[in-house]
């Protein structure tokens, strides 16, 4: 019988508590150091050969017969009112097929608003109409035939800008709202007596996601059900939205993501563009298509807020005395923010310290969560903070941070963690690094005017999952399984850990696995995102799998005529004292069958605090002439619980660290101030990595221990970890190299010489 | 409103057998190949030269499909990742990205490998840093450079 019980689950640094459903009881983790048959060992993507031979179905590769195509004509003003518009010359072009706006739209729910289609834009970039027409050509055509009369009203699209007095007020309280404060002890007075102190702004820019697919969707409605393609990290997500915005039950939705190419945090929900798609398939009976152009994804489908942060930090005895951190991002037109104070809260045990994080909202394109979203941010400033006060105190950053690391108590809540090996991070990192090469002040690099140095920062994520999610696993009367759960792969490997985790409880080969996801008919999955997915889905299955062993070893029992007890399902067979038989074999002997076992992730002890943690090294060189930052060295250590496949989490590892680099050096949204437009919406000038700016050496290590009190497997998540303290790292190497503090992220040529500068006139 | 004069029929060879299409002139071989020819497996994701992810090979030479008008292309051939694995076995280097863990969502991946098959065709045992210089034009979001040019190189190596 299910039960509903309490659960406590982090997610994205927000902590949640819910009801869930469970059934049965949770099994024990294995130990360390036990031998798995699938598990802790690096197995091929099981989905690879799809993605190397093209045949991976993406959303982008979805062509129905008789599909239409939608575009979406887009603000061009950053805010006005949209007065007018006239559609009878788009309409009267051969081959349009319907046009929706403000005017004949039906009502659609969508983020707290009743209309996807607004009265006042608000950025340039808002969806003003659709069109949806035989072929794409037609359709861009078509937008240039609408006719909008609009009334410009004044705007703001800069972060500093829009606090200030002179901006025009968005929001009717204005355009800062406070988010969320945290106080323990009293900063004020710790500050006062700290002998040194470090009172220092920092900022952060905008960086766009640039998943390589874009946003979009594939809808088709065939008079009684709608099915939807989607770009998406949580399906069921999208299902919740189409509901609200359409007021179609659950059961006449479906949402499909086989293949996805990639979201970081993104694809979180539904879309206009899904909800558009829907209304023209619902309105003219034939599958509409809407997927966003690069300039779209760039402008309109969420974006990293830029932040300005203040950090006053007080230092005294080797140790930190005190801390303040005041943030303000700027979330556009966005609903909420990514609360850039988290680790300030919970990272290191400081007894005074007061948080302040504000919501700015300007005329620029709504935020959405980016991989760890607010803790990249935040990291950047707090880690710096820590190493610019560690050089006013003359102490060695790595030991200040000892001091106040080592705590097995979550110093906001109070709660102990479930697994912590913060300090062994930092062990290993530092050895790995060579951290004792570290000289203040940096040493002299590959020639006169080239400066090296070394720095590092440490990070703190959730990753500890939670319910509700669901597995079932599938045994063919071939031996052969389906594994079937409601995630999705959105690059991250979730197909093949998963599969490693059915194989290995089930007793089964990794080959003989299949596994389903991406699909609202099957059971619950929660959002790939927040590193939940490994330690939400991954226990699920592995009950699913040892309910299905069970059952299969009771009909094995039967057909062998021997006692339950003696039998064990290995690799595929099942061995006896005397004999093995294939499962093929005697699932063969009964007449056509399905052995379905079923599981469901049971709840977290919400006494426990549930964290990853981590540290990056950074060896950098630095050209003063240029300004030109080469990133020699990057070690990442993290402690993430038991690594179910070493490979695909190095690879998780590594895809971070250079997401970071772009953060880090090259990444920067332009909007101009005077139009409101995103002067680089494109990949030509906005600078996403490329295979040459990948560091010479990037050490991959992981602590590797499970979390016993964590889930039946000992696992958390990996997604997000390995962007945080990037970026940090990387400034704190600039400034032991060169002496030179660049307190904006990214790190380009023209503020490390202006740092270069500033540090000069000082010494 | 804008016309071009019309449409023309092409002729080509896709992976190896003749193909025959009508195109405005106006029409890329990226949607020429995706939306005529249903091979999907070229991927859009700026549609004006700047990603590699739409690469394709027209006469052995990589190309973004998305900047080829495909009326540009009446008699040559072209390859794209559909057609590079031969009678169901794996090509080498597809068989490389696959052991070297050279990708993660994979919306990139059938670019890089027609960069890097390009590039074995004329030096069939590549260094780091040819591998590098052959995908400098394919960007990756999900960062898997590092095993692509480990990919490549050891693709290489099973070929000679
Ligand atoms: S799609 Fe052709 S280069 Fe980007
Ligand atoms: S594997 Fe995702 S973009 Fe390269």
């Amino acid at each position: 019988m299910p039960r509903v019980v309490k659960s406590r689950e982090e997610f994205e640094g927000e902590i949640f508590e819910s009801l869930v459903l469970v059934e049965g009881k949770d099994l024990p983790v294995a130990p360390a150091g036990t031998e798995f048959s699938e598990i802790a060992k690096s197995r091929r993507r099981v989905d690879g050969q799809q993605r190397v031979t093209g045949r991976a179905r993406y959303t982008q590769d979805v062509y129905l017969p008789g599909m239409l195509h939608v575009r979406v004509l887009r603000s061009p003003y950053p805010r006005a009112r949209v007065r007018r518009i006239d559609t009878k010359k788009a309409e009267a072009l051969p081959g349009v097929r319907g046009v929706l706006h403000r005017f004949n739209a039906p009502k659609a729910a969508f983020r707290g608003e009743e209309t996807i289609f607004r009265e006042e834009v608000r950025f340039v970039g808002d969806e003003v109409a659709a069109i949806a027409a035989d072929d794409e050509q037609t359709a861009v055509e078509a937008l240039r035939l609408i006719e909008v009369d609009y009334e410009l009203l004044p705007h703001v699209v800069d972060l500093e800008e829009a606090i200030g007095d002179m901006a025009p007020r968005l929001d009717t309280d204005g355009n800062v709202a406070e988010a969320a404060t945290h106080k323990r002890g009293d900063a004020k007075r710790g500050l006062k007596e700290a002998d040194f102190v470090v009172d220092a702004t920092y900022r952060t820019s905008t960086q766009l996601h640039n998943s390589l697919e874009t946003h979009g969707a594939v809808a088709t409605w065939d008079g009684e059900q709608l099915t939807v393609y989607e770009s998406t990290q949580h399906v069921f997500g999208v299902r919740q939205g189409l509901r609200a915005a359409l007021k179609l039950p659950f059961s006449k939705i479906r949402v499909l993501c086989d293949y996805m190419g990639g979201g970081f945090g993104s694809k979180g929900g539904v879309g206009k563009y899904s909800i558009i798609a829907s209304l023209f398939t619902m309105q003219l009976g034939r599958p509409a298509r809407c997927i966003l152009t690069r300039e779209e994804e760039n402008i309109a489908a969420g974006n990293r807020s830029a932040t300005l942060q203040q950090m006053r930090i007080g230092g005294k005895g080797g140790r930190i005395t005190a801390l303040e951190h005041i943030s303000w991002a700027n979330v556009g037109q966005g609903k909420w923010v990514a609360n850039p104070t988290g680790p300030t809260n919970t990272l290191y045990d400081i007894a005074n310290l007061s948080s302040k994080s504000y919501k700015v909202v300007t005329n620029a394109g709504s935020l959405s969560a980016f991989r760890a979203p607010g803790y990249v941010e935040g990291t950047f400033a707090l880690e710096s903070a820590i190493d610019e006060l560690a050089e006013k105190m003359g102490v060695d950053p790595l030991t200040l941070r000892r001091k106040h690391a080592a705590s097995p108590k979550d110093p906001m809540v109070g709660k102990r963690y479930s697994d912590k090996h913060l300090i062994e991070c930092y062990r290993i990192g530092a050895a790995e690094i060579g951290w004792q090469r570290r000289r203040a002040g940096g040493v002299r690099g590959s020639a006169p005017h080239r400066r090296r140095g070394i720095g590092m920062a440490t990070q703190i994520w959730g990753g500890g999952g939670g319910p509700p999610a669901y597995a079932t696993v599938h045994v063919n009367s071939d031996g052969t399984v389906v594994l079937t759960c409601g995630s999705q792969d959105i690059g991250t490997g979730t197909r093949t850990v998963l599969a490693q985790i059915c194989a290995d409880e089930l007793g089964v080969e990794l080959e003989d696995v299949h596994v389903r996801l991406g699909d609202t008919d099957n059971p619950y999955g929660p959002i790939s995102a927040g590193s939940l997915t490994t330690a939400s889905v991954g226990p699920a299955v592995r009950l699913a799998a040892r309910d299905a062993r069970e059952q299969l070893l009771g009909a094995a029992a039967g057909v062998l005529e021997t006692p339950v007890a003696e039998l064990r399902l290995e690799s595929g067979v099942v061995v006896t004292k005397g004999a093995r038989t294939p499962l093929a074999e005697i699932l063969g002997k009964v007449d056509n069958n399905t052995v379905i076992g079923k599981g469901g992730r049971h709840p977290n002890d919400p006494e426990l605090s549930l964290r990853t943690f981590g540290a990056h090294f950074a060896d950098v060189e630095v050209d003063v002439q240029t300004g030109e930052i080469t990133v020699e060295h990057i070690v990442a250590v993290h402690d993430i619980g038991r690594v179910i496949n070493p490979t695909t989490a190095r690879s998780q590892v590594e895809g971070g660290v250079l997401q970071a680099l772009g953060f880090a050096l090259s990444e920067e949204r332009f909007v101009d101030r005077a139009t409101g437009r995103v002067m680089n919406a494109n990949l030509e000038n906005y600078k996403v990595p490329t295979v040459k700016d990948v560091p010479a050496k990037i050490t991959v290590k992981f602590v590797d221990r499970p979390d016993r009190k964590a889930n039946n497997l000992g696992v958390k998540g990996l997604g997000e970890p390995p962007i945080i303290p990037t970026a940090a790292a990387i400034a704190n190497a600039v400034a032991n190299a060169t002496g030179a503090r660049v307190r904006h992220a990214p790190l380009t040529r023209a503020r490390v010489l202006e740092a270069l500068a500033i540090a000069g006139a000082r010494s | 409103m804008l016309r071009g004069p019309g449409e023309a029929d092409i002729a080509f060879t896709v992976n190896g057998a003749p193909a025959k299409v009508r195109a405005a002139p106006r029409r890329t071989l990226l949607d020429t190949l995706r939306e005529t020819l249903a091979l999907t497996g070229t991927k859009k994701v700026c549609d004006e030269g700047t990603c590699g992810a739409c690469t394709v090979l027209v006469d052995g030479r990589p190309v973004y499909s998305c900047m080829t008008l495909a009326i540009t292309c009446e008699g040559k051939s072209i390859e794209t990742i559909e057609g590079i694995s031969k009678d169901g076995e794996l090509h080498p280097v597809q068989r490389a990205f696959i052991d070297a863990d050279a990708f993660q969502c994979g919306f990139c991946t059938p670019g890089q490998i027609m960069s890097i098959v390009a590039l074995l065709r004329e030096n069939s045992a590549p260094t780091e840093d040819d591998v590098r210089r052959a995908v400098a034009g394919n960007l990756c979001r999900c960062g898997a450079y590092p095993n692509i040019v480990k990919a490549g190189v050891s693709a290489g190596k099973r070929k000679s």
